[in-house]
């Protein structure tokens, strides 16, 4: 989708702002935000395409005026919402006013380390040849999906160099609207500075981006 | 004015309070459906307050300085090179090491949302995930450099990294002249997190005490 999520390139955020000998965390619920929504996933069964969806899929006002693990509250309240594991009315209580819903596994606290070991890897097995060779020029395609799509608005249209295969990975427009993992080939392209930002062109800029074969054409 | 400032850090404090407020009755309701164990909740925190973070990197590079073969096998195949050191998992699934050289430097980014190299760096630091940093980075890095209080030489190509897919990448800073003879602990010293995204140098010997 075309949200605000999708910043590569936008005006007017000012300059970056470093925070020396900045803390973990910034306050004692971000640290509860992180946890809860690390733990959630496991009894919610959602996969991250699903979650990266739930937090950008909002009005671009409430994006940027919510702190990133505000952004990421709302987005694990809608997932659980969604699967009615809480209900607007508990949310809004603050306490649980309705039966738990059957959940397969929660996370306990000998499960984190091999969670987190195990992470949740993308790369499938290589069922098909790639369509592109390292080298190859191809243009990244114009695409306005309303969906979850991982192509940022600021290269669509222009023309790249495949650098980099990278293998099979599972594809987020499909894995993350429950359609499945469909795994497509997975690409470095680079572009040149000045290919992208005509009106700013720095001669000495390359920027890359992964993209999945079906976000390319030959170009 | 000391007295001042104090107000404006207790409204501050007044607006987190109501997060607070929310993400505790949330773990409340979750804890009471059994759809979490607070414990669980504990040993994450744990884990990425004080465990994985800058660190992991910092010896992934130092070691790269000194032993060829690893900065060899780091550079073709990140992921089992930075697992020799045990470092490995989520977020850090399938890394790619990047090297800067006097005519390359490289810069990482996400600019959809905030992937990062959790393994070898630890949580992103706020400006990392700010709209500023997304917004600039692919457009203006020589600006962010200067954001963050150095140049390049007007020669050095950039090369700015956005991970849009699940490849994370990983900077592997230049090593500082003046350190040769450095242990592996020693060169750790100088890799700050910045180094490893590029939005900083490894520090000079004589900004460290030895």
């Amino acid at each position: 989708m075309d949200g605000a999520h999708d910043m590569g390139g936008a005006a007017g955020f000012g300059p970056v702002r470093p925070e020396p000998n900045e803390p973990v965390f910034h306050a004692a619920w971000e640290r509860r935000a992180l946890a809860i929504t690390l733990a959630m996933a496991m009894p919610g069964g959602w996969n991250i395409d699903m979650s990266r969806f739930a937090r950008e899929n909002r009005p671009p006002a409430d994006y940027l005026g919510m702190s990133y693990y505000q952004v990421w509250l709302a987005g694990l309240e809608r997932l659980m919402q969604e699967r009615h594991l809480v209900e607007a009315d508990e949310l809004a209580a603050g306490k649980a006013l309705h039966p738990a819903r059957p959940v397969a596994k929660i996370l306990t606290a000998d499960g984190v380390a091999p969670m987190l070991r195990r992470g949740g890897p993308t790369e499938r097995a290589q069922t098909r040849p790639a369509l592109f060779a390292v080298g190859d020029r191809v243009r990244a395609k114009t695409m306005h999906p309303p969906t979850h799509t991982r192509l940022p608005r600021y290269v669509r249209g222009h023309v790249g160099r495949i650098d980099a295969i990278r293998g099979m990975h599972v594809f987020p427009d499909s894995n993350a609207h429950g359609h499945g993992e469909d795994p497509q080939w997975l690409y470095t392209v680079s572009f040149s500075g000045t290919e992208l930002w005509a009106d700013a062109p720095d001669p000495l800029l390359e920027v890359t981006v992964d993209a999945f074969e079906p976000y390319l054409e030959r170009a | 004015m000391t007295d001042h400032h104090h107000d404006h850090h207790h409204h501050d404090h007044s607006e987190l309070s109501e997060t607070d407020l929310r993400v505790r009755a949330l773990e409340s309701i979750l804890t009471e459906k059994g759809y979490i164990d607070p414990a669980a909740l504990d040993v994450l925190i744990e884990t990425y307050e004080s465990k994985v973070g800058p660190r992991n990197g910092a010896r992934v590079v130092a070691r790269a300085w000194t032993d060829p073969a690893f900065r060899a096998r780091l550079l073709s195949d990140a992921t089992p090179a930075i697992g020799e050191l045990g470092y490995a998992g989520r977020q850090g699934e399938h890394i790619v090491a990047v090297e800067n050289t006097p005519e390359l430097h490289n810069m990482v980014v996400c600019t959809l949302c905030s992937c990062y190299p959790w393994p070898v760096l630890g949580l992103p630091p706020v400006w990392y995930k700010s709209a500023p940093y997304r917004a600039k980075a692919v457009k203006d890095p020589r600006g962010v450099l200067q954001d963050f209080g150095f140049a390049l030489p007007a020669t050095t190509k950039i090369r700015v990294w956005d991970s849009t897919a699940e490849i994370r990448y990983f900077v592997v800073p230049m090593r500082p002249d003046g350190t040769e003879g450095w242990s592996e602990d020693q060169l750790a010293e100088l890799v700050t997190r910045d180094s490893m995204i590029g939005t900083g140098l490894a520090k000079r010997p004589d900004e460290v005490t030895r």
